[in-house]
């Protein structure tokens, strides 16, 4: 995965800073709220969406289990459709693979759909480097690229600016990219689409190269999928005569009757529609339809780590659909950008960790950026238990660096409870000195911002375990 | 390049020490405990109620009425040319409406395309529980750019026999091989304030009629 970017403060830290943001906090509490009841409608019109859901994690699971037969069996079937497939281990190889494809045609500018995997190599900024211009045709990502910002929602990545945060940007810098935002163009969202459509549309008549990701790469056939709404994914698909698809290893799934699963489950989790306005399909190149050479780039980066991990492997099982930043506590309240990566909320806090490794200050505390209420689980359409897979990783934090306090504690825990004798023993203790208990613990230095916050719960008069013990006999409390 | 292949499959084998090697994926089917659609009557007014939802013009026609139905169409929108696909039924072109008729033989390109008004396509499946329609590219179809580019599509379903209820049943009528684009509604974006505008990059009009057959 790309760098960590430059001077990223810890996630506790860029939180602190997002949540005094009281802007940002309006336009995610609208976005998130607004979004997650839509969803909820649109989960509710399907009685069998358990059996879809339990099907899409086993589907992910299975081929994750044969991952090298699947990708192998795609490689093999792209090519026979007239397709050239190349492997990225890593993200400078892959950016140096689509440099150079994009080089040999004599483009110097590509036209690109929204893709999760171009941001995490830093595709664009690699491009530039060797004078490639990439033109992000996205409409989020158009107002992220003009503001020079970054994205902070894996579906809605503006979603942290207004609508006239968005005119201020269209105004003083399309020009600057090609077609000038409108004379007199208002705040109103029609008209903003309106200024999108003119500005892109040159650009896609003009494109000879694409980039792309893809949603699915179903390996019996050689079939990539690409989910939209805006039709510039279909711009990009359609009109250039070179396309380039770079897409992570996991995205694979067997046949092409799976994608009835993913199909059904991704739009209602994603944009809590039926269906999402445009899905295109295609399998190599086909003569006189669409472009003329195809080239598929197959991503690690990170990825086959994850695998190996047979706690963390459930993250790949992901469809990138972002239900889970929409209900998620911390993320409504922190915003996108705190987690420091092109993957935020409770997806980005075991994906980016186990992608990127923990050895910078906010990549180990991203484990620690939830409150396990699990309710990015609850909405996951492929079940993934993200907060086994935080707590996972936050042990994994804490044997590999100084958390000695912490570490204490779990030993301590740890020798008590292996002893049911210790254990009573301690109970009993805790029960007997109840009068004397403190109601806060003042902790000094780091542990302060946690203690200040916090009250220590009363002990009751009687642990479980005793009552259980004496609750038939007469006398014993009940 | 095939120092990264034999790579990353080296890493996705040693990464899957724990699976039995022996193990073959297709001896393990996975299990499907959901629908294969959740209904199976009233297709055709399910349809329409979810296109329209999405904000398509839903139309209801006889065959024989097609012509007069897509000139009014035109009209109303004031469409001065029509691009088709090479084997769009004849009998569906209005008369002599005073629109031209641009017969697409795969030369037209992006920026002539730009230029037309209007399109009128048939589709390869339509599904009511979704409210999308499925263009394969078949001959009344064409190519993908032609309904890509104009700012106005038409898009005719017979209702005897191109409606699927599912998602599932649809999958099983295409054939991958074909580049396909499923539509459901015009094109839209959420992306300003969660606000849903229809049209940016696609048609911004989607008229869809539903032809009665027999």
């Amino acid at each position: 995965m790309n760098a960590v970017p430059l001077g990223m403060p810890a996630f506790p830290a860029a939180a602190r800073d997002a949540t005094r943001n009281t802007t940002l906090r309006r336009n995610l509490r609208h976005a998130t709220h607004t979004i997650r009841d839509r969803r909820a409608a649109a989960v509710a019109e399907l009685d069998d969406w358990a059996g879809l859901r339990a099907a899409g994690a086993a589907v992910k699971d299975q081929t994750l289990r044969h991952l090298d037969h699947y990708l192998e069996q795609a490689e093999a079937a792209v090519t026979a459709a007239g397709g050239q497939v190349h492997w990225a281990a890593d993200a400078d190889e892959a950016n140096r693979i689509v440099a150079d494809l994009v080089r040999a045609t004599g483009e110097t500018e590509v036209v690109k759909i929204k893709s999760m995997a171009t941001q995490e190599i830093g595709l664009n900024e690699a491009l530039a480097e060797v004078g490639i211009t990439a033109y992000e045709t996205d409409l989020a990502e158009l107002i992220v690229q003009l503001g020079e910002d970054r994205p902070s929602h894996i579906l809605v990545p503006a979603i942290h600016r207004n609508r006239t945060e968005i005119r201020d940007i269209f105004r003083k810098t399309m020009g600057e990219w090609g077609i000038p935002a409108p004379e007199g163009m208002s705040d109103e969202p029609r008209e903003l689409a309106e200024a999108a459509r003119l500005h892109l549309r040159e650009k896609f008549l003009r494109a000879k190269v694409a980039v792309s990701g893809a949603n699915f790469l179903v390996a019996e056939t050689g079939t990539l999928v690409v989910v939209e709404s805006e039709g510039n994914g279909r711009m990009c698909l359609t009109l250039p005569e070179t396309l380039i698809s770079v897409v992570g290893i996991e995205k694979v799934v067997p046949t092409w009757r799976d994608l009835e699963v993913f199909l059904q489950l991704l739009p209602r989790s994603s944009t809590a529609e039926r269906m999402n306005p445009y899905t295109s399909t295609w399998t190599g190149v086909t003569d006189g339809d669409g472009p003329r050479e195809f080239h598929l780039v197959l991503l690690d980066n990170g990825r086959t780590k994850i695998l190996a991990d047979e706690v963390g492997r459930q993250t790949l099982r992901c469809i990138r659909c972002s239900a889970c930043l929409n209900v998620c506590p911390v993320y409504e309240r922190a915003g996108g950008h705190a987690y420091g990566s092109v993957y935020p909320g409770p997806i980005g806090a075991i994906l980016t960790p186990q992608l990127r490794g923990t050895t910078s200050e906010i990549d180990a505390s991203l484990p620690y950026a939830s409150s396990l209420c699990g309710a990015c689980y609850e909405v996951c359409p492929v079940a993934i238990d993200i907060p086994e897979v935080l707590v996972h990783l936050r042990e994994k934090v804490t044997e590999q660096r100084g958390h000695v306090v912490e570490r204490a504690a779990l030993r301590a825990a740890g020798w008590v409870m292996r002893d049911p004798k210790r254990y009573t023993a301690l109970q009993r203790a805790a029960v007997r000195t109840r009068a004397v208990h403190p109601r806060k613990v003042p902790l000094p230095g780091w542990g302060k911002a946690w203690s200040a916050t916090r009250d220590l719960p009363a002990l009751p008069a009687e642990s479980f375990r005793t009552w259980w013990q004496h609750r038939d006999t007469p006398g014993g409390t009940t | 390049m095939t120092d990264s292949r034999d790579l990353i499959l080296g890493r996705i084998r040693s990464a899957l020490v724990g699976v039995d090697r022996a193990e073959h994926p297709a001896n393990e089917p996975v299990a499907r405990d959901y629908h294969d659609s959740h209904t199976d009557t009233g297709l055709a007014n399910l349809l329409a109620r979810n296109l329209t939802d999405y904000r398509a013009h839903v139309h209801r026609a006889a065959e024989a009425e097609l012509p007069g139905l897509i000139g009014r169409l035109l009209a109303a929108r004031g469409a001065r040319t029509l691009a088709v696909p090479p084997g769009l039924p004849t009998d569906w072109l209005p008369g002599d409406s005073g629109t031209r008729i641009l017969h697409d033989d795969g030369t037209l390109t992006a920026t002539e395309l730009d230029r037309v008004d209007s399109v009128l396509t048939g589709c390869a499946v339509a599904i009511a529980e979704t409210g999308t329609l499925v263009l394969d590219a078949g001959p009344d179809q064409g190519r993908r750019m032609l309904t890509l580019v104009p700012d106005h599509h038409i898009c005719v379903v017979r209702t005897g026999d191109q409606i699927v209820a599912s998602v599932p049943q649809a999958l099983r009528r295409l054939d991958p091989e074909r580049p396909q684009t499923w539509i459901s509604g015009p094109s839209a974006t959420s992306d300003i304030e969660l606000n849903r505008v229809e049209g940016v990059h696609g048609p911004r009009t989607l008229d869809v009629v539903l032809i009665a057959e027999g």
